[in-house]
């Protein structure tokens, strides 16, 4: 067994902040990545990082434009929060390094955003996102930090009491993919789950192969609610071939929208008559597939974004990673031809419920970056907002885990405090199907008799990962992860897209039912113990499974039109009733769906909502 | 092997287990039986396949733990092609309905992560961004060269971290004013293409100097090297000595006999051996000794 204070599940951009923040708490910190850090996602990330940096900005200006992108489902402790710790924050990663664009004056630049009433989308052309990941490893390299890369961490080693707001995380189970080995990690302080987006569950998505939801799994299996899953982002302009990120970046630069009549669809009909192009992402991603139902589009597929017009100059400048991934994904030259883009899955606004400190309802275990919901998005995240989001709440999580103060928060977690329970029929019922392949359904059954004892909480759960991967590779027959996978993405990017329907939702449900009960007969052909992404990728699975019936459920719960979450049924923002977030919560295989008020007061004024117009 | 493929799959019966016996032995006796099956389903696939417009990929074997892989071997697989199909795209295809125990590294599929550098037809690149269509065939897929592979197309890419982090890859400043450094857009251009390095490990395996001195920096880690150094945002003497140091010991610059290999399989376009020379020319500059 390996121990450490605090350990860091992921590698990506708020895995490495927690890590360094809990280590400058005096925390002996460990990282367990399945990949190595500097692979993860967020090295795709291309637009920017928001943060009110200049005269004629202020973190208030921040803060209003989130709430309202956010369509007045953000809380606006958590919101707040974010929009005063950006600027120290962008300015500590530029200590470290961080290779900003610059002005004239040597200053880092900025350029406008979607939703944004003032540009303050910091960057670094058009891969701030791979910087901002090197620039962090290359501080937890400075600062000696235990990096575990390639182990594939499987389940959370939580105790078993009645509820989860009783239970405590003691630390993980993991496997070493190279060798096969499994082991536990014991973490005295806290665990901190920093696993990504869960892309995978799509099959058009600009998410990374690895991004499969696994903390969001790990976290409701032990217990924590997955909270307001039904608001998935997709991005307006991803590359229609491979679902390749082209960034807003290149809107924000001045580049433009059209049909295949020519028209600048934005304005010409009338989507956004301000903002254009530039409205938030899921008033453009709606538009371009209004566009393309209605026989306005290329191919029946996808529309153009074009960027010629800003000249060679500005766009090798400021947008040169774009003018290589359009080259060599759709054999396109942006500077002579416009591109083809459609919507594509991007991001996931929900995730694992937690206060403006990253703690959950289970004592010792946090989430940060895009798989916890704190809630910064709500039902809509702006772009340039995930970065800042990852640095400034995995700041607070590692510093917070690692015994650091940061006050007492504001925001409630788990099954108490202001509920109310949902009474939505469902056409069966969600979860649990015979787990004899699945983990030991988060948590135990003793009745809390080794809660006390944290060795014995990580040995047990280490011997029902022997188990789990022991049945899974005894069986020589059955299906393959590769096939329940893609019937997973196909039912999601049917009926769980851009545009829902009650029937398709419920349909979606149905066979994520006839999946789980697929699972049960999923076999690992690669008998070897080296490097076996067979198994890794089976396990994975079983993740996105429960991922995805959470984002159903939720879509089928909320009756209304809020930010991304479009319901042919409901076609009006419900706030009399639905200023309130979803939350699921795996109930020990029996999910239960509750719901808290939106919390839209802040330090200094309370957020009314509005009539969302661009 | 077999060519009567039946037309149903034969009930199994689930066992319980003798104790004693080589619990993975007897796993490893029993997959291969299954294996054999369904090996000749496959092929009988494969060669229907062959017939359509297919790709014929042949893919580097190996894997230490099973038996019939310990030798290590190209195994043929016919993909078939659509229009944009990259070589991880074909890799991919091939692992999800041929065979799963096909391994390789990869995850961002926009070439950013670094993960899948092979060595393709002869060549260092990076898979996802490579063109099926610009490949001759058949597509002879490789691990990268010069590294120990782990199993099939997986290498251990170890030696490579070790090298970068030898050269200290991170700002060491610790005067800091309280909002941002300034930089000028000129310095930053001259660092740019230096901070594009991705960790893909294609310059590393394909240095002649490299393959045969263990010790060689190479030029990932001096271009990594190269964008501190160059970067005026830390340009206090000291640690720019210090950071020379490090670059002109035996196994540093003077290594480098400008073969250009790492130049022309940089998937990133980064010009590794002119920041090289320009680093030994900080060196000689600098008038410290060389070997």
């Amino acid at each position: 067994m390996y121990e450490h204070d605090v350990i860091v599940v992921g590698g990506g951009g708020a895995g490495l902040r927690a890590a360094i923040a809990a280590q400058e708490e005096g925390a002996d910190v460990a990282i367990v990545t399945k990949l190595h850090p500097v692979r993860s996602h967020t090295g795709a990330a291309e637009g920017g990082i928001n943060a009110a940096l200049r005269e004629g900005d202020d973190w208030e200006l921040h803060a209003y434009d989130t709430m309202k992108g956010s369509d007045y489902l953000g809380d606006a402790p958590a919101i707040e929060t974010l929009a005063q710790d950006a600027p120290e924050e962008v300015f500590q990663i530029e200590h470290w390094g961080m290779p900003f664009s610059r002005e004239e004056d040597g200053r880092v630049s900025q350029r406008p955003f979607g939703g944004l009433s003032f540009p303050r989308t910091t960057y670094a052309g058009a891969e701030t996102g791979h910087h901002l990941l090197h620039t962090m490893y290359e501080q937890v390299v400075k600062r000696g930090i235990q990096v575990y890369d390639e182990w594939y961490v499987m389940d959370l080693a939580v105790t078993d009491e009645e509820t989860p707001e009783e239970r405590s995380c003691h630390g993980i189970v993991a496997y070493d993919v190279q060798s096969g080995e499994i082991a536990g990690f014991k973490a005295n302080d806290g665990v901190i789950l920093a696993t990504g987006g869960p892309g995978q569950a799509f099959d058009h998505t600009t998410n990374a192969v690895a991004c499969t939801g696994d903390g969001y799994a790990m976290a409701y299996r032990a217990g924590v609610p997955m909270e307001d899953m039904e608001f998935v982002q997709f991005h307006p302009t991803t590359l229609p071939s491979t679902g390749v990120l082209i960034s807003e970046g290149v809107r924000g630069e001045g580049g433009i929208l059209y049909n295949a009549d020519g028209e600048r669809f934005m304005f010409e009909h009338g989507y956004a008559n301000n903002d254009g192009e530039l409205a938030s992402r899921d008033v453009v991603s709606r538009a371009e597939l209004t566009e393309v139902n209605a026989g306005r589009g290329f191919e029946d597929e996808y529309v153009m974004l074009d960027m010629r017009h800003l000249g060679e100059e500005r766009i090798v400048d400021r947008l040169e990673n774009i003018l290589h991934l359009a080259e060599d994904f759709e054999g396109v030259d942006g500077l002579k031809e416009p591109m083809p883009v459609k919507p594509g899955q991007h991001y996931e606004m929900g995730g694992i419920e937690t206060d403006e400190n990253g703690h959950t309802c289970i004592d010792g275990l946090y989430a940060a970056g895009e798989t916890a919901c704190v809630s910064v998005h709500g039902a809509n995240r702006l772009g340039g907002n995930a970065l800042p989001e990852l640095i400034v709440f995995g700041a607070r999580a590692g510093k917070h885990a690692a015994g650091g103060d940061l006050g007492e928060a504001q925001i409630e977690t788990g099954e108490r405090g202001d509920i109310e329970y949902d009474e939505t029929e469902l056409p069966y019922q969600p979860g649990e199907v015979g787990m004899d392949t699945g983990p030991s359904g988060g948590v135990a059954a003793d009745g809390g008799a080794v809660a006390a004892d944290a060795d014995a909480v990580v040995e047990r759960e280490v011997e029902a990962q022997r188990e789990r991967v022991s049945t899974l590779m005894e069986r020589d027959e059955g299906v393959q992860h590769s096939q329940i996978r893609a019937d997973l993405q196909k039912t999601m990017t049917q009926n769980v897209n851009v545009f829902r329907e009650e029937e398709g939702l419920k349909q979606a449900l149905r066979d994520i039912r006839e999946i789980r009960e697929a699972y049960q007969d999923v076999y690992v052909d690669d008998p070897s113990r080296t490097f076996n992404t067979d198994l890794q990728q089976t396990i994975e699975t079983r993740n996105l499974i429960d991922v995805a019936e959470t984002i159903t459920l939720g879509a089928l719960v909320r009756t209304e039109f809020r930010g991304a979450h479009w319901r042919a049924e409901h076609q009006e923002r419900k706030d009399d009733e639905w200023l309130k977030h979803t939350l699921v919560g795996w109930n020990d295989g029996d999910p239960t769906i509750f719901y808290r008020p939106t919390i839209l007061e802040g330090e200094n004024k309370t957020y009314e909502p509005k009539e969302r117009s661009y | 092997m077999s060519t009567q493929v039946p037309e149903t799959e034969t009930e199994t019966e689930t066992e319980t287990e003798p104790a004693g016996e080589s619990h993975q032995e007897r796993r490893m006796t029993e997959k291969a039986a299954k294996r054999e099956y369904r090996d000749a389903q496959k092929k009988a696939e494969q060669e229907l396949r062959a017939a359509e417009e297919s790709v014929h990929l042949k893919v580097f074997r190996y894997d230490p733990e099973v038996e019939d892989k310990q030798e290590p071997r190209f195994d043929d697989f016919y993909v078939p092609y659509t229009k944009g199909m990259t070589v991880l795209d074909a890799l991919m295809y091939a692992r999800d309905h041929y065979d799963a125990s096909l391994t390789f590294r990869h995850s961002c599929r926009q070439a950013v992560c670094g993960s899948d550098a092979m060595f393709v037809n002869g060549r260092q690149r990076l898979c996802c961004k490579t063109q099926l269509s610009e490949m001759a065939e058949p597509v002879r897929i490789e691990p990268l060269p010069h590294q120990d592979v782990v199993k099939d197309l997986v290498v251990d890419m170890e030696h490579f971290y070790d090298q970068m982090h030898a050269v200290e890859p991170y700002f060491q400043s610790e005067d800091v004013p309280k909002e941002e450094q300034r930089q000028s857009r000129e310095n930053r251009e001259k660092i740019k293409m230096s901070t594009r390095c991705i960790w893909c490990g294609a310059c590393m395996s394909s240095c002649n100097i490299a393959a045969g001195d263990n010790e060689y920096l190479g030029p990932a880690a001096i271009n990594k090297a190269y964008r501190f150094y160059m970067d005026e945002r830390e340009d206090e003497e000291e640690l720019k000595e210090h950071r020379l140091r490090i670059l002109e010991q035996e196994h540093g610059v003077w290594r480098c006999q400008t073969q250009f290999s790492c130049t022309e399989v940089c998937p990133k376009d980064i010009p590794l051996t002119e920041h090289i020379q320009e680093l030994k020319r900080e060196a000689v500059k600098n008038n410290l000794k060389f070997w």
